[in-house]
């Protein structure tokens, strides 16, 4: 149940979004300082990949699969190779990955995350049963007895928040000097050992954290029959 | 049942996400973001974290035909993969790494017993076992100790650590953790280094029982 003052939403006509800062095209620096709040268009609809992600997961749509496809192949491939992984390899396991998102559909909880970080978790766990040939130990999953012990139904606007967050968090990490993205992106493929990961990363990660933890309390009462 | 009040550091949650802990590290931080919605929030945010850098690389182009290839995969039979559950007062990730057997305990002395879960040059992680009110041999370690509690509580000089806590112990930390009274302790341990004792009875036994 959600207590606290839900200001995400409420100021969603507020929240600054890119456009105010003109044309922008993915990978390009902002140099200038972010621009003071502007009313920019709000989100209302859920993104294309989060819709396609629970046609897969409810209805096991192929087509939506295919669009999912389209989307994240072409980026984990890249995501890949940038460890210095061939091409081969990194189709391979891009392959794997993808195959993973079809499998394990079920798992994805749009309240706590999105699209793309439920991928780069897939990802992150096959690169690295691949290099050390043991899985990587993982919580205790938590989304599989949603329906059958909450009930409840999935909280629309906590979707589109946590999207919302979400996109921000881009906007933030392409907003970044170039040496300081840098940084981030090697913490996130795992080059970086937490001794190298300072508790600052650079990235403004407490709004969606906060974000998250609403969806996590619908889970409480799993914890604390576990507890 | 008691609030956990010491958490996994964020540096920690955000080498855990991106995949760069050790083996026996991550298994206590798996088992602690199972028993601690704070700290699942903090590991989610930085999955977010890793699908904004997911997002934003430089997409490669795909070969023809691995898009079919995928698509034809779809129904190919898959052999399921075991779930391990939480059991008794072991997390999912826990009974993972006992691959569904209950803990083989060997005795160390004193009522003191442990399970080693996996050892090699990397580290090692370890169920501990300590009666109500015994101490662990005095001991510091060469790198990082994380220590979570899965039954019972401890004391030491940096605090009272009860079921869900995680401590972190670097190699400034030389401590004497004591079972509190009540119910035993039960503690999953992982260590980057074998411990020191520094005692020299406990050093002499140190490699017969890789502690």
């Amino acid at each position: 149940m959600i207590t606290r003052p839900d200001t995400a939403l409420d100021d969603r006509p507020s929240v600054t979004g890119p456009s105010v800062t003109g044309p922008r095209k993915d990978n390009t620096l902002v140099t200038t300082p972010p621009p003071p709040p502007q009313v920019s268009t709000p989100t209302t609809q859920v993104s294309p990949q989060t819709t396609w992600m629970l046609a897969v997961r409810d209805s096991r749509d192929r087509a939506a699969f295919a669009a999912l496809f389209d989307h994240f192949a072409p980026r984990l491939k890249g995501f890949i190779m940038r460890s210095g992984t061939g091409s081969g390899q990194a189709e391979e396991i891009v392959q794997e990955v993808m195959l993973t998102v079809w499998r394990k559909a079920a798992q994805f909880d749009p309240t706590r995350a999105q699209v793309s970080s439920w991928v780069y978790q897939i990802a992150r766990n096959r690169q690295i049963d691949v290099i050390r040939k043991e899985n990587r130990p993982m919580p205790e999953e938590l989304a599989e007895d949603l329906a059958g012990a909450s009930g409840a139904e999935p909280d629309a606007s906590q979707i589109l928040a946590v999207e919302q967050e979400s996109s921000q968090l881009k906007q933030a990490l392409s907003r970044l000097k170039p040496d300081q993205r840098e940084i981030i992106e090697r913490a996130y493929l795992g080059e970086l050992s937490h001794q190298e990961i300072s508790t600052q990363t650079g990235l403004p990660l407490g709004t969606i954290k906060s974000r998250i933890r609403l969806g996590l309390d619908r889970l409480r009462h799993e914890l604390k029959e576990l507890r | 049942m008691t609030a956990i009040t010491h958490h996994t550091p964020d540096a920690l949650l955000a080498a855990y996400a991106a995949g760069s802990l050790p083996q026996a590290y991550a298994l206590v931080v798996a088992a602690h973001i199972s028993l601690c919605l704070d700290c699942r929030a903090g590991y989610e945010a930085h999955l977010s974290g890793g699908g904004a850098v997911l997002e934003t690389v430089k997409p490669e182009a795909i070969s023809e035909g691995l898009k079919s290839n995928v698509l034809d995969l779809l129904d190919a039979p898959v052999a399921p993969e075991p779930i391990y559950r939480r059991t008794g007062v072991y997390p999912g990730p826990v009974i993972a790494a006992l691959k569904g057997n209950p803990p083989k305990w060997k005795s160390l002395g004193l009522g003191v017993r442990q399970s080693i879960l996996s050892a090699d040059q990397n580290g090692s992680a370890r169920l501990l076992y300590i009666p109500p009110g015994q101490t662990v041999p005095d001991h510091s370690h060469n790198g990082l100790e994380l220590t979570l509690v899965l039954q019972g509580s401890f004391s030491d000089t940096t605090g009272r650590f009860g079921i869900g806590d995680l401590e972190i112990g670097d190699q400034d930390l030389e401590h004497a953790p004591a079972a509190d009274p009540g119910a035993p302790c039960i503690c999953l341990a992982a260590t980057d280094a074998p411990l020191r004792f520094s005692s020299l009875v406990p050093r002499l036994l140190q490699p017969l029982f890789r502690i």
